[in-house]
């Protein structure tokens, strides 16, 4: 990775989690976006590394929210299995669309994320 | 029951799709269908992130779509940031926030169609 790539990454990662620590917003809204507008990566690349990015983000917090039993694990499952199937059915999927595809229907999640977000 | 089951699995398929965790769907659900309270719901979304996103990160990289140092480096970066996130929340007026984010939001939303609808070619990957 180049040199010149970090403090970009930093910015990335940092504002990631500094938006989900504060919105409960997954970093993935975040980091998404910007590795494709900042970084240049192509829509399967962002999505791709955002996923393994975010499972690293997501076990280090549910792990500070379990310390403070705050997380129902058998309902976790209950909702976290069936997504399970739907993620292999939709990196399947993701493969076979458009790149242009992809980012139109992101856009169209962070269009309904904003509005969730200006109703109080 | 089976609404739990059938929105964990568009969850899946949205963070399979667009590269989220599926939060914005785990939450409602769980609160909705599940009988849990928001904030516990937000903890127990983040567990069932975990493995969603890493079996989508594991097809991805089967795929050569995961850029695994880079990947690593947002991800410890971001769980640094995100106790910062939990700070600042709790020392200056939310509602400013939210709003702020929200248009940030919406200029990227624009930014993407932007470049979608203008590239007029596929991107590379």
């Amino acid at each position: 990775m180049p040199r010149g790539r970090w403090p970009k990454l930093l910015a990335i990662g940092t504002a990631a989690g500094v938006f989900s620590g504060m919105f409960g917003v997954g970093g993935g809204t975040v980091i998404v976006p910007l590795l494709i507008l900042w970084f240049g990566y192509g829509e399967r690349e962002a999505t791709g590394t955002s996923l393994a990015a975010i499972a690293i983000i997501a076990a280090v917090a549910a792990g500070a929210q379990g310390a403070y039993g705050n997380v129902d694990v058998e309902k976790g499952l209950l909702i976290g299995l069936p997504a399970i199937g739907g993620v292999l059915a939709g990196t399947w999927l993701q493969q076979r669309v458009r790149t242009r595809t992809i980012s139109l229907l992101f856009a169209a999640l962070l269009v309904a994320v904003a509005v969730d977000l200006l109703i109080p | 029951m089976t609404g739990a089951l059938l929105i964990g699995f568009a969850a899946g398929v949205m963070a399979g799709m667009l590269g989220v965790g599926g939060g914005v769907l785990f939450v409602p659900a769980l609160v909705v269908f599940l009988d849990v309270g928001q904030v516990d719901a937000e903890a127990t979304s983040l567990l069932a992130i975990v493995p969603v996103a890493l079996v989508g990160a594991w097809r991805q990289h089967g795929y050569g779509h995961v850029r695994v140092r880079e990947a690593v480096a947002l991800g410890m970066l971001a769980a640094g940031g995100a106790v910062v996130g939990v700070v600042v929340a709790n020392n200056i007026s939310e509602r400013g926030l939210e709003v702020g984010f929200a248009a940030l939001t919406l200029f990227v939303a624009g930014q993407m169609v932007r470049r979608a609808l203008g590239e007029g070619r596929e991107g590379r990957g």
